[in-house]
């Protein structure tokens, strides 16, 4: 690599320092993981069967009701995810971390375990609750009101049910975000506010609230995001409610015969909406000056309620009752039944589901160890890349390092089917004959999940004062040793967490892997959807159970784990 | 409930197409593909101890089929890759453009694909001898590239414990009136190789005007023709405007409480039909295999535990089954179909919002 000699003289008096070349090859890897899709991706787009150039996929694309209609329903059903997410996510979280509600802990665990749903699981789990004949719900309804069949208080097959089912599972990104930024408001600032006579609620609007908006923003940007480019509940829902978002009819159009310029075209509109959201966030942050200064500055004294204390416990309650107790009830409830409408009584609980499950249907075994398999790998190896590569960027200056932080970030602006169609197109055919192979799931998995974990590095860098570097480094430490010896050991905790969100983030995933697996690379997610698309649902309850259960335990070894960030004795 | 004048009027010609479909063509020369099930077959095929096929029919249909091979050859393990007929098309068509050539045998609902594979190259000629034997004429490829492996029907069928059979549907023209808007299941042709079937041959025999009306009956939609009759077990509608006749055979023969109509217009009759690819990765194996599925066994349990029709004229037809001689079938002409895909889809997104 050219600039290894220029690395050597640049390098402290000691040693080799391998950091411009390590800077060359991340940014060639990542380079090659974005920049390879999104060149096929526009062959596609513009090319014609002969290959001869044509703009007739955008004409149609901005022409044809049956394309333009997906496009302004995503939007629509984006939006109001992003909405209903704050609206739940924003209160829940100032009750959790400014307040002295009941059961606070217990409350951000259980967002946690909402997070780790596939939200196509809960789109199933809806499915049994509030489908308005047979679901459950529905049937509760008409039992306490003697009403008759076909009555329904909710139907989850409409574009409200969506939303409802989507915004479930993406809230909890704007409850992290809102309440750790409460956890990082300056008290002082609120102190000075009450010192001057202002109350609670005045204290909250003039000081509080505008500390954290750009975390709300931020949240309801990545909630706009994730549903507009969500596949799994959409699939699940939409069509049975008889309409397309963009997502499925992108996916509808591989079906034979194939349009693939056409879906690679419809891609570019999902493109351009996430950068110009991302930019507009960018220039909203950016204008006013929103940065918390003060640092820590002691604990924040939690608001007493008082009265409101239950009521606060209650509406968290019924938001963790929707998301998590409810849907993994019907879950185990239709995985133990042979009826799946049918009340749980002795008679109907049967284990014949888990036994279908486990020992009849042939491919379970191959898509755990797949789905694990590669959990692992994208989450071990994701966590280098982007520790590296956030660690290059904090601490390197160079132009070089800043086009790292835009590759790392890209991906954000690729929904996951529009990689899905991408990584197909640029990893099945010589000399990258990668499809078919769990590789190209790998590189799926660490192209769609590399923001997160870089994001989860670049803040921590931020918050990390290089002072202990300076230090190791003046003590003849090259740039490596001191970001394996003293960097990666400080930043264990956001080690674990980004290995955790890479790792969930890979079990979730289906709107990629749909078109990437074949059948000796089947993962768990697809396998739910394709026996929900034939209607098995006790066998769907299992697999979802298993993969929740597995999911759990892993996450939680990991966040116990003493080797993932350096065990304490190498630190020496 | 058909009413005796419709019934007499069909019957004539139910008994010409139950001709044409039980009666074996004896004089059909055995060509260079067909073979037996020898024991050097079994011993390279144990071999290779391994099968992959890819299939559109019922998840526990095919995995009970698969086991019941694997308790025969247990050295021969069988990986079963279910789905949509139409999903499995697209994948196979992703692997085979990436010359990935990993399945051994190919089976679906969609009679279209089959000369699609032909004019491509990706069949072998290769047919059990039994097929070739036994088989009516317009159940196998006069090439020996591919032969209907299980026959199904798309079918009405409502539920009795919310619709009384007197009340029920009882042609396709009826499920148009108003009593049941909202209250109907059906599958979706973009994804269902059965729907596509039963929608070309419905959109001829009563015209798109059907479906136009069908699509203000608010129905709900559901991609594979194997959900409906487990939507309509569940209660979640009552009845199914169409699907799987074998889902609901097995459906009622555990109990539940669902009964198919076989419509005077016609009931859509859906070949599934099967092959071997040209490029199996385990070509023994896959012979074994797919000789089991058109043998007597592999086909009276396909029949038995499956619900389904098979052309194997030893099959015996269990009690309380419609014989299908005394239903109308409407016959779809693969390559006919095969041109009008892409505006069966454009009709039916038009009709159907998807």
């Amino acid at each position: 690599m050219a600039p290894e000699s220029s690395a050597a003289l640049a390098a402290p008096a000691r040693g080799f320092d391998a950091f411009r070349p390590l800077a060359g090859l991340l940014i060639a890897v990542l380079a090659a993981l974005v920049a390879l899709p999104f060149f096929w991706l526009c062959w596609y787009a513009l090319t014609d069967a002969k290959g001869a150039f044509t703009t007739a996929n955008f004409i149609a694309l901005a022409t044809d009701p049956t394309m333009t209609k997906p496009f302004v329903l995503a939007l629509a059903m984006a939006a109001c995810v992003s909405a209903l997410s704050c609206a739940i996510a924003a209160p829940l979280a100032w009750l959790v971390a400014r307040t002295d509600m009941p059961g606070r802990g217990a409350v951000r665990a259980l967002v946690m375990a909402s997070y780790v749903t596939p939200p196509f699981l809960g789109a199933v789990a809806w499915e049994f609750l509030a489908a308005p004949n047979s679901g459950l719900i529905n049937q509760a309804w008409r039992w306490a009101f003697d009403l008759d069949p076909f009555d329904a208080l909710v139907d989850i097959y409409t574009f409200e049910g969506l939303v409802f089912v989507i915004a479930c599972y993406t809230f909890p990104y704007v409850f992290t975000l809102v309440a750790t930024a409460l956890d990082r408001v300056p008290t002082d600032l609120e102190e000075a506010s009450a010192i001057l006579g202002a109350r609670g609620a005045r204290t909250l609007s003039r000081v509080t609230m505008p500390l954290v908006l750009p975390a709300l923003l931020a949240g309801a940007l990545i909630a706009f995001l994730q549903a507009l480019t969500m596949f799994g509940s959409p699939a699940i829902l939409a069509m049975p409610a008889g309409f397309h978002v963009i997502t499925t009819k992108i996916w509808s159009l591989f079906q034979y015969p194939p349009r693939l310029g056409l879906a690679a075209a419809a891609s570019f509109p999902l493109l351009i909406i996430t950068i110009l959201l991302l930019r507009g966030q960018a220039w909203l942050l950016g204008r006013g000056n929103y940065a918390v200064v003060g640092g820590k500055s002691g604990r924040a004294r939690p608001t007493k309620l008082g009265a409101w204390r239950w009521p606060a416990a209650g509406f968290a309650g019924i938001v963790l009752g929707l998301t998590v107790a409810l849907p993994y009830l019907a879950l185990l409830k239709t995985a133990l039944t042979s009826e799946v409408a049918g009340p749980l009584t002795l008679d109907s609980l049967t284990l014949h589901n888990f036994h279908f499950v486990l020992f009849e249907l042939s491919s379970t075994r191959l898509a755990l160890r797949n789905t694990f398999l590669l959990g692992f790998g994208a989450a071990t190896i994701g966590v280098v890349i982007a520790l590296a590569a956030a660690w290059l960027v904090a601490r390197g200056k160079s132009r070089l390092t800043g086009a790292l932080g835009f590759l790392a970030m890209a991906p954000v602006a690729i929904p996951g089917v529009v990689l899905g169609v991408a990584l197909f197109l640029s990893y099945s055919r010589p000399p990258l004959q990668l499809y078919g192979t769990l590789w190209i799931l790998l590189i799926a998995f660490l192209t769609i999940e590399m923001p997160a974990g870089y994001q989860q590095f670049a803040s921590a860098l931020r918050g990390l004062h290089p002072e202990l570097e300076e230090a190791s480094r003046i003590l003849g430490a090259s740039r490596l040793t001191v970001l394996r010896q003293i960097t990666a050991p400080l930043l264990r905790a956001n080690i674990v967490a980004a290995w955790c969100f890479i790792f969930i983030g890979a079990i979730r995933e289906l709107s990629a892997t749909i078109l990437l697996t074949t059948s000796n690379t089947k993962l768990v997610s697809v396998i739910i959807y394709d026996l929900n698309e034939s209607g098995d649902l006790g066998a769907i309850s299992v697999l979802g159970i298993l993969l929740l259960v597995i999911t759990f335990a892993v996450v939680a070894v990991a966040n116990r784990l003493p080797v993932l960030g350096g065990p304490p004795q190498a630190r020496g | 409930m058909r009413s005796t004048h419709s019934r007499q009027a069909n019957h004539a010609l139910a008994t010409a197409l139950a001709a044409l479909l039980v009666a074996p063509c004896a004089a059909r020369a055995q060509s260079a593909g067909t073979y037996e099930v020898t024991p050097e077959l079994i011993a390279a095929a144990e071999k290779e101890g391994k099968v992959v096929w890819y299939t559109s029919a019922d998840t526990e249909v095919v995995e009970r089929l698969a086991n019941d091979f694997h308790a025969k050859y247990p050295k021969i393990e069988v990986s079963t890759e279910r789905s949509g007929a139409e999903r499995n098309f697209q994948r196979i068509n992703q692997e085979y453009g990436s010359d990935l050539h990993v399945v051994d045998i190919y089976e679906a609902s969609d009679a279209v694909q089959f000369p699609i594979f032909k004019r491509a190259g990706w069949l072998a000629k290769s047919l059990p001898a039994e097929v070739v034997k036994l088989w009516p004429k317009n159940g196998v490829d006069p090439d020996g590239e591919f032969a209907t492996a299980r026959a199904n029907l798309s079918v009405i069928a409502y539920n009795t414990k919310f619709i009384k059979p007197a009340d029920a549907p009882t042609s396709l023209a009826s499920l148009l009136d108003p009593k049941w808007r909202g209250k109907m299941v059906k599958a979706h042709p973009g994804y269902s190789g059965t729907i596509m079937t039963a929608t070309y041959v419905i959109s001829h025999a009563l015209g798109w005007d059907y479906f136009e009306k069908l699509g203000h009956q608010r129905v709900m939609q559901v991609q594979s023709s194997s959900d409906p009759p487990k939507k309509l077990a569940l209660g979640e509608r009552p009845v199914m405007a169409d699907g799987n006749e074998y889902n609901i055979h097995i459906l009622a023969e555990k109990g539940v409480p669902v009964v198919p109509v076989y419509a005077p217009e016609g009931t859509p009759f859906v070949p599934g039909n099967a092959a071997i690819l040209k490029d199996a990765p385990h070509p023994n194996a896959a012979k074994l295999y797919f000789a089991y599925i058109y043998s007597l066994e592999g086909q009276q349990g396909l029949s038995d535990v499956g619900g389904l029709r098979s052309l194997h004229p030893g099959v015996k037809e269990k009690a309380g089954r419609v014989p299908l001689s005394q239903i109308k079938l409407l016959e779809s002409d693969p390559v006919a179909l095969e041109k009008e895909i892409e505006t069966i889809k454009q009709k039916y997104e038009q009709y159907f919002g998807t």
